[in-house]
């Protein structure tokens, strides 16, 4: 056995280089970084390596099958936003995010304030909800297809039936109709997440509140605005701001149901992304350029979300 | 202010009957504790008076009033919750006005009857803060002043003082005796703990498993406890308890278990004359056995016994003695020196025996 036999170290003398290394690794800010980097390394080669290889071909005009293009510097940038149904697709993103979003929050809310009572088959019904979560998109989105069928979607013939319409609902066939019928898609397979994630929020306020409120005399929404939004209100604002980045991010739902269709009027971000770099043209500049525009959007609400997260930690 | 009655009331849970025929009334202004051990139904008891719960059958009444069927907020009660049940995102100030504006009090109104309950319970300067930045005994005062402000007819308390340290809960006992004798309100308090029962009620409501076993004022529930429960449940250390068989001869009745022969008081013999011959279980209290390090030979109302062990608590001195069944415990002097083995005699004050009867548990005297 060796022992670093005891020295006393005079100020001002040198420490001899191993020991040097071995103090410096052991403080603490060194280890920190030591310690996270598996993770840096996993982000660098799986997150930013395609990252920054996406914005180097944003950049030039490579195509599907050429190993190289030219570099052409912010040239695909500019065409984009003179191309009016990549402008179209920026509008539709917006309204995809931004007009599901509430709808999915109410709904959701409302479902997770109908599951937390007290009744028979709650735990069933429980277990339904998440199906539409569950089931994986470009499945559950070939049944919305199937519902939205021209000729044989059941919606018509209910709607026939009962003389509410003349003739079958072209639901795909233009683009107001079909960006309503991808909205009505996007909001039933988002709701179970927003009902999941209130009804656990629901289920941390404490029972005696209510009861303390309801002695003291507040009616059941008056209890809901004092007793139940403050203690979930926190879950209410991380699941919104995630749902609208996940809407945003969507690619699945529209690529099944419509593919941009009919005539790209109701692309999205993702989709109009895929079309223009791999599917039609196969230009993979510009399919990235696409893709990046969406990144400053996404980075805002990131940040936001981060931020609030952070200032509920504290 | 009002009086309570619950009248006949029974509270079933599927199988389990958590308050079973329920009779009591409380007076006006009186300060009533319900005690009894955990799951005997005392809270299910307090919940029904507060609506909370709907009872099975019987009827409650506040005041002249049925209240039966009435929910909470007309009831005119307030109350306070174990773990006091503020809400976590308003101000203190907001946690005792809230009621009050639900219940459209002018502003004023508010403000002066919030600021009069924190000036009583002395938390004028949290007003503005919120829960989570009190301790656990402000946080109490919090909820016990969300009950003042509302200036209700009867004020509900569930174990209020359970979550405080034992220090604080002595002196938070105390205050809360000062405050309900000087508002003079009707409160129903709700405990597991005999000694704060003893302390503060005006009566006490002895439960067990859901039947109510003795109301009475805490003297003579210790004194005169009516049945076995009561006599073990309240006072600490516990009644001793043994059973002796009643004998009689020389115009004088005997209690015999083992070596221990006790003579009855001439006051008591008449209750025990049925039961001469028979069994009935002794109780003595721990300072109704006086213990002296001395030789005297036995007499009517002495034993001697061996010591098992001694438990000195300062102001006093838990003896342990060997009795004719199992361990008797004797509160002896503070600094008495025995040893365990020592053999000593110990005087009964047979004036203040307990006696029950082996079957119904009742007491005999
Ligand atoms: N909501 C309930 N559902 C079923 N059983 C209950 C409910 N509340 C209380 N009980 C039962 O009723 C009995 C009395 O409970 P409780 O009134 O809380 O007792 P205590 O307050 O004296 O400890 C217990 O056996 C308890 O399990
Ligand atoms: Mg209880």
């Amino acid at each position: 056995m060796t022992t670093t036999p005891v020295r006393t170290i005079a100020p001002g003398m040198p420490l001899p280089l191993r020991q040097r290394i071995r103090l410096w690794i052991e403080s603490e800010p060194v280890l920190a970084y030591l310690f996270m980097s598996p993770g840096w390394l996993i982000l660098l080669l799986f997150m930013s390596y395609p990252f920054f290889l996406g914005i180097w071909i944003s950049l030039t005009d490579r195509t599907v099958g050429l190993p190289t293009g030219e570099f052409v510097g912010l040239r695909n940038y500019r065409d984009l936003l003179r191309d009016g149904v990549f402008r179209l697709t920026v509008l539709n993103t917006f309204i995809y995010g931004f007009v599901t979003v509430p709808f999915k929050l109410l709904l959701g809310l409302l479902l997770a304030l109908l599951l937390n009572q007290a009744f028979r088959l709650r735990n069933v019904l429980r277990a339904a909800l998440l199906l539409p979560w569950i089931v994986p998109t470009a499945l559950s989105s070939l049944a919305w297809l199937m519902l939205y069928d021209p000729v044989l979607s059941p919606f018509s013939w209910l709607l026939k039936d009962w003389g509410v319409v003349e003739g079958s609902i072209a639901f795909l066939g233009s683009r107001v109709n079909a960006i309503v019928s991808l909205c009505v898609a996007n909001i039933w397979r988002g709701t179970p997440f927003f009902a999941v994630a209130i009804l656990a929020g629901l289920q941390a306020v404490p029972h005696e509140l209510h009861e303390a409120a309801a002695i003291e005399g507040a009616n059941a929404i008056q209890r809901f605005f004092a007793v139940t939004l403050p203690v979930i209100r926190g879950i209410v604002v991380i699941t919104t701001l995630f749902s609208i980045i996940w809407t945003f991010a969507d690619f699945q739902l529209v690529y099944v149901l419509t593919k941009g269709g009919p005539a790209n009027s109701t692309h999205i971000f993702g989709t109009f992304a895929w079309q223009e770099g791999i599917g039609g043209a196969g230009k993979l500049g510009m399919g990235a350029a696409v893709s990046l525009y969406m990144f400053p959007i996404l980075a805002a609400l990131s940040a936001i979300l981060l931020r609030y997260v952070r200032s509920q930690e504290t | 202010m009002a009086e309570v009655i619950y009248d006949h009331v029974t509270k079933r849970f599927d199988s389990v009957v958590a308050v079973n025929d329920l009779t009591l009334e409380v007076k006006d202004g009186e300060f009533l504790v319900l005690v009894g051990p955990s799951g005997c139904g005392k809270t299910t008891a307090l919940r029904c008076l507060a609506g909370l719960e709907e009872v099975t059958s019987g009827d409650i009444l506040i005041g002249d009033r049925v209240v039966t069927h009435i929910p909470p907020k007309d009831r005119d009660i307030a109350m306070v919750f174990q773990n006091y049940a503020l809400y976590p995102h308003m101000t203190v100030y907001d946690n005792m006005a809230f009621g009050l504006k639900l219940r459209k009090v002018p502003k004023q109104e508010i403000d002066r009857r919030v600021k009069e309950a924190a000036e009583i319970l002395g938390i004028q300067e949290l007003l503005n803060r919120k829960p989570r930045q009190l301790s656990g005994g402000q946080r109490q005062r919090v909820a016990l002043g969300r009950a003042i402000v509302r200036e209700p007819q009867v004020f509900l308390m569930d174990e209020p003082l359970s979550n405080l340290d034992a220090k604080l809960r002595v002196q938070t006992r105390g205050e809360l005796i000062k405050l309900q004798r000087r508002l003079g309100v009707t409160t129903i308090y709700v405990t597991h703990d005999q000694v704060e029962a003893m302390t503060m009620g005006h009566r006490i409501a002895v439960m067990n498993q859901g039947v109510l076993q003795q109301l009475d004022t805490p003297e003579n529930l210790y004194d005169r406890p009516a049945n076995l429960f009561v006599a073990t449940f309240i006072g600490s250390p516990a009644m001793n308890i043994f059973p002796v068989k009643v004998v009689s001869g020389d115009g004088a009745y005997r209690l015999i278990a083992g070596e221990v022969t006790l003579e009855v008081p001439p006051s008591h013999r008449s209750r025990l004359a049925d039961y001469v011959g028979r069994e009935v279980l002794l109780g003595i209290r721990p300072e109704d056995l006086e213990v002296a390090v001395s030789n005297e030979a036995q007499r009517g109302d002495t034993v001697r016994l061996p010591v098992e062990l001694i438990e000195p608590l300062g102001a006093e001195t838990l003896v342990h003695l060997r009795g004719p069944a199992g361990t008797l415990i004797a509160q002896g002097e503070p600094r008495i020196r025995l040893n365990p083995g020592d053999v000593v005699t110990v005087r009964v004050r047979t004036e203040h025996l307990h006696t029950f009867d082996p079957q119904t548990e009742a007491a005999i005297f």
